[in-house]
């Protein structure tokens, strides 16, 4: 396949996480010919394997000043420009007996030095705020810390792409890159679907698949190398807790509590893996021992909740190979230009940095983009609102379903065909997903699988993990499909996936609901499929 | 068990593993499809209040509190108790003028048995219930208990109470608003079976409403008042107290633990139903009945929501199979609609007839003498939507029983 006009572009971004989303949005906005490639789904990642947590930049104030400085800026800009995917919870950092209160003031000090609000609080105070809060705490300080949900905040990243005019290909997987006269020019990439190879060119082509960007670049001959640290997360049955928790301590293992729409998530650990195993994550016992033991210091009725399931992300970590300084490790954010670097033209790699700076990460990949480019357009993401937070206030005035997709798609769930019966009836009931939402989702928001929709509408994270809707929302996608064996495929893969999560904490209430999925699928159903558990999973 | 060892939720809610039984089992989901049914209102909907109490519903006034869901939950759920309590805590603090008149059955009561003629005849009048129906929403076609002109306590303040310390065994009587204000009868009938087995009846100190109304209608303060009243009488008498209403017994056994957080533990096995006493008596060989010859009929049992509940219509409807005359029929185990005060309102009183309807029908086809049932709100509803009169048991008990014959065989 030869330069056509259809697939050359001006840039094509690598990966479908909240950087990628980012970065193909800021370049759309700037008036490039843009194209995201994500390999299976968009925040298939580290994106959507995260707390979900707005970082006030509290956490990082005592150890790295700048990064504090970066979150907090950024937590501010998305209560803003992402107000549909931000919860304003505030946070608390509790000092609990057995921690140096000592801490805290060194703490409060680092935190105003980096401009983070850090109120301390009674106690007592916290108590009547936070009434989940471990009672015997003896200090505690309030930070904006908050909530932001990823998967919304990647999709309205990803729809302003579009409207701006970006093309975004899921399921495109680069298997290499296009280099003519030292030039990185284009990336040949397989479509998982149709199992084609296709060719896209690109003047710049930047490498934003997190951990995954380690493989992308070594398809170019170079090496950026990445440190895989596993982070391990529990997701509880619902929300135990309005405000984020922490410990006012030194950053450990499981000492953040973060309430998320209807649940709440207590994380993490943190372990290097080795790189062959970033495909297969999985929660071990131990992880969950130490998640299930911390988080109820933080919470004390974490200890009798019912646990939904256990997930694990991989942290795209940078060492600091040969940027002499050493800066770009501590800052966080890495953004190599490899003409420079390794004197391979046209290719960028933005990577490390943390969800809370995926802006900030777009920006400046962008910005290098342009230069190469010789456009000088304003970066505008810090200033325009994203799709769905454009609108006024929300009101709940409607039913279930339609109150819970205001949360989910902000003003944008005016899109969603309601106000019949059809429409109003729940596929999923746990967390309120309509007829109507399910039916927007498979028209506008690149899905191609049930864990797509599961991402895009929170369909099957709810208490009963899919139990109820998947058959459900499996036969809404046979049109999407064309097929309906595809169609129960994918939903034996679905449910498998479901499964997966549910595997590691599988005692109690969990266990039953195992067993009446079971029942539900395999007895009812008589559904029995091997899986391959590469690939997708989790949250 | 240790709940923390599986993650056991204190939150119950959590324990729904969304087999939907229950939603299957409530009567009004079987006819009104704006309600969210159960399963959607309770377990789900308290997950998504948790999130945001703007996700509270109107529609959760639907319920009708009988409980059913309750019971067909295979794993525990206390599904009623968290729609009500759901409705307690998010639902709108301002109390109607209508609810609070239909809630208040105590003081309406009293006013009412001054001038029970009165208010009997114009509550028949057509007039009058237009008025009712355009101002206060109480539906026109509902049919309204008559008010007696003698208070229960007062005939028995007058002719039994000096008579029942002769007893060598003694049980209270809670007698409730029913009995009290409409029909005191039933609480005459009582008087007479217990004093035939040999056991005096006592009333409590206090008693007050036993408060289902007021919870039903918002009115939690002063359900909670009235509560601690009872419960603290109740203490107090030491003694069993026997009841005659299926749905003031749940309330004091069930509903004041769990909805207004009232402490019942040690004085909760104490509550019982009458016709369960009576039975545990002669099954345990306490006390000896006899019964007329000349008895005879055919009887359909009604299972109130609440005797579901309790798991108790076993013990009614054995006592009544005691006679020898008694052909019984268990009618299906359905809603007859009213649901206590629910049934009133305008704005249910379609789904009220629409979930009697295949019991009434039952009814109609069963060549019953009378129907049986331990609710009186049954009762009303019953006598209005069939061609049927209903009867309490004890009341068939009553009027089955020989006197004579039942005190010679307890004199042995």
């Amino acid at each position: 396949m030869g330069v056509k006009d259809g697939n050359q572009f001006d840039v094509v971004v690598i990966g479908g996480g909240a950087t990628g989303a980012g970065t193909a949005r800021d370049c759309a906005k700037r008036g490039l010919k843009t194209l995201l490639l994500e390999r299976f789904d968009l925040t298939n990642g580290a994106t959507g394997r995260n707390h979900g947590l707005l970082h006030s930049g509290a956490r990082y104030a005592v150890t790295d000043a700048e990064s504090a400085r970066e979150c907090i800026e950024e937590n501010m800009l998305l209560r803003k420009i992402a107000s549909h995917c931000v919860e304003e919870t505030d946070g608390l950092f509790i000092t609990l007996p057995d921690d140096d209160l000592a801490y805290q003031a060194k703490f409060v000090e680092s935190c105003t030095a980096a401009g983070i609000r850090a109120d301390i609080i009674d106690p007592k105070e916290a108590i009547l705020l936070e009434p989940a809060v471990n009672p015997s705490l003896i200090g505690a300080v309030r930070v904006p810390d908050g909530a932001v949900d990823p998967f919304r905040l990647t999709m309205a990243n990803v729809l302003d792409a579009k409207i701006h005019g970006a093309e975004i290909l899921t399921y495109h997987e680069v298997t290499s890159l296009i280099i003519e006269n030292g030039t990185v020019v284009g990336v040949e990439a397989i479509d998982h679907k149709t199992k084609e190879l296709k060719k896209f060119y690109a003047y710049v082509t930047i490498n934003a698949a997190g951990i995954w960007g380690h493989n992308v670049a070594e398809r170019a001959g170079i090496q950026v190398k990445m440190f895989p640290a596993k982070g391990a997360l529990l997701v509880y049955g619902h929300r135990v807790n309005n405000m984020v928790i922490n410990r006012c301590r030194k950053p450990a293992d499981a000492d953040i509590l973060v309430p998320g729409d209807t649940i709440c998530v207590i994380g993490t650990t943190s372990t290097r893996v080795p790189f062959e195993e970033v495909d297969y994550m999985r929660v071990t016992r131990e992880e969950v021992d130490v998640l299930m033991r911390e988080g109820e210091m933080l919470a004390p009725s974490l200890a009798t909740t019912r646990i939904l399931r256990a997930y694990a992300g991989v942290r795209p970590l940078v060492a600091a190979d040969n940027d002499p300084s050493g800066r770009s490790i501590s800052r966080g954010i890495v953004c190599l230009d490899h003409e420079k670097r390794d004197g391979l033209g046209g290719f960028i790699t933005i990577t490390g940095g943390k969800l809370m700076t995926y802006r900030l990460m777009a920006e400046w990949a962008t910005d290098k983009a342009c230069k190469k480019l010789g456009n000088t357009a304003q970066c505008r993401t810090a200033i325009d609102c994203l799709p769905g937070s454009t609108g006024t206030e929300q009101e709940y005035d409607g039913k279930i379903g339609q109150k819970s997709a205001k949360y989910r798609h902000g003003t944008f769930a005016e899109k969603i065909s309601d106000g019949n019966r059809y429409d109003d009836s729940l596929v999923c009931e746990c967390e309120g997903v309509t007829v109507g939402e399910i039916n927007y989702a498979i028209d506008n928001l690149n899905i191609n699988k049930l864990v797509n929709l599961r991402r895009r509408t929170r369909m099957g994270m709810g208490t009963c993990q899919g139990g109820l809707c998947a058959c459900r929302a499996a036969g809404m996608m046979v049109k999407s499909h064309n097929c309906v064996d595809k169609a129960k495929a994918d939903m034996a893969y679905f449910v498998q996936e479901r499964w997966k999560g549910m595997n590691p904490v599988a005692w109690g209430d969990t266990m039953n609901e195992a067993q009446f999925m079971s029942w539900i699928y395999e007895g009812v159903c008589g559904l029995k499929e091997d899986i391959n558990d590469k690939n997708e999973d989790v949250q | 068990m240790k709940k923390e060892q599986y993650s056991i939720s204190e939150d119950n809610f959590e324990q729904c593993l969304k087999c939907t039984v229950c939603t299957v089992y409530c009567p009004v989901s079987s006819v009104n499809p704006l309600y969210p049914g159960p399963k959607q209102a309770g377990p789900d909907g308290e997950r998504l209040r948790l999130k945001d109490k703007a996700f509270f519903d109107e529609t959760l006034k639907m319920c009708l509190n009988c409980k059913r869901c309750e019971v067909a939950c295979p794993s525990g759920v206390k599904i009623g108790d968290i729609i009500q309590r759901a409705r307690m805590n998010y639902g709108p603090k301002k109390v109607k003028f209508r609810d609070m008149i239909l809630a208040n059955t105590d003081f309406v009561g009293t006013m009412a048995n001054i001038v029970a003629p009165v208010v009997n005849f114009t509550l028949g009048m057509k007039p009058v219930k237009v008025v009712m129906d355009k101002v206060m929403a109480i539906d026109h076609r509902r049919s309204f208990p008559k008010y007696s002109a003698t208070k229960f306590e007062t005939w028995y303040k007058r002719n039994v109470a000096s008579k029942q310390s002769q007893y060598a065994n003694q049980v209270s009587y809670f007698h409730g608003c029913y009995v009290n204000y409409n029909f005191p009868k039933l609480g005459q009938d009582l008087v007479k079976i217990m004093n035939a087995l040999g056991y005096g009846v006592q009333l409590l100190e206090k008693e007050k409403c036993c408060g289902v109304a007021l919870m039903s209608n918002g009115l939690i303060d002063q359900a909670t008042k009235q509560a601690k009243q009872n419960i603290t009488s109740i203490r107090k008498s030491g003694l069993k107290v026997l009841t005659t209403s299926s749905t003031c017994t749940f309330t004091m056994r069930d509903e004041y633990p769990h909805l207004l957080d009232v402490d019942n533990a040690d004085v909760r096995d104490n509550i019982s139903l009458a016709t369960r006493f009576i039975y545990q008596l002669l099954e345990d060989g306490k006390v000896k009945i006899a019964f007329r010859k000349d008895y005879k009929a055919r009887i359909g049992y009604q299972t109130a929501c609440h005797m579901e509940k309790m798991g108790w219509k076993i013990y009614s409807i054995l006592l009544m199979k005691m006679i020898p005359g008694v052909d019984l029929i268990e009618l299906d185990s359905t809603c007859c609609g009213i649901g206590g005060t629910y049934g009133f309102k305008k704005e249910n009183y379609e789904t009220s007839q629409k979930i009697g309807s295949p019991l009434f029908k039952q009814i109609e086809e069963s060549k019953l003498d009378f129907v049986a049932t331990d609710c009186e709100t049954c009762k009303w509803q019953i006598e209005m939507s069939t061609s049927k009169q209903v009867q309490n048991p004890i009341s068939v008990i009553a009027d089955a029983i020989d006197v004579e014959e039942t005190i010679k065989l307890n004199k042995k």
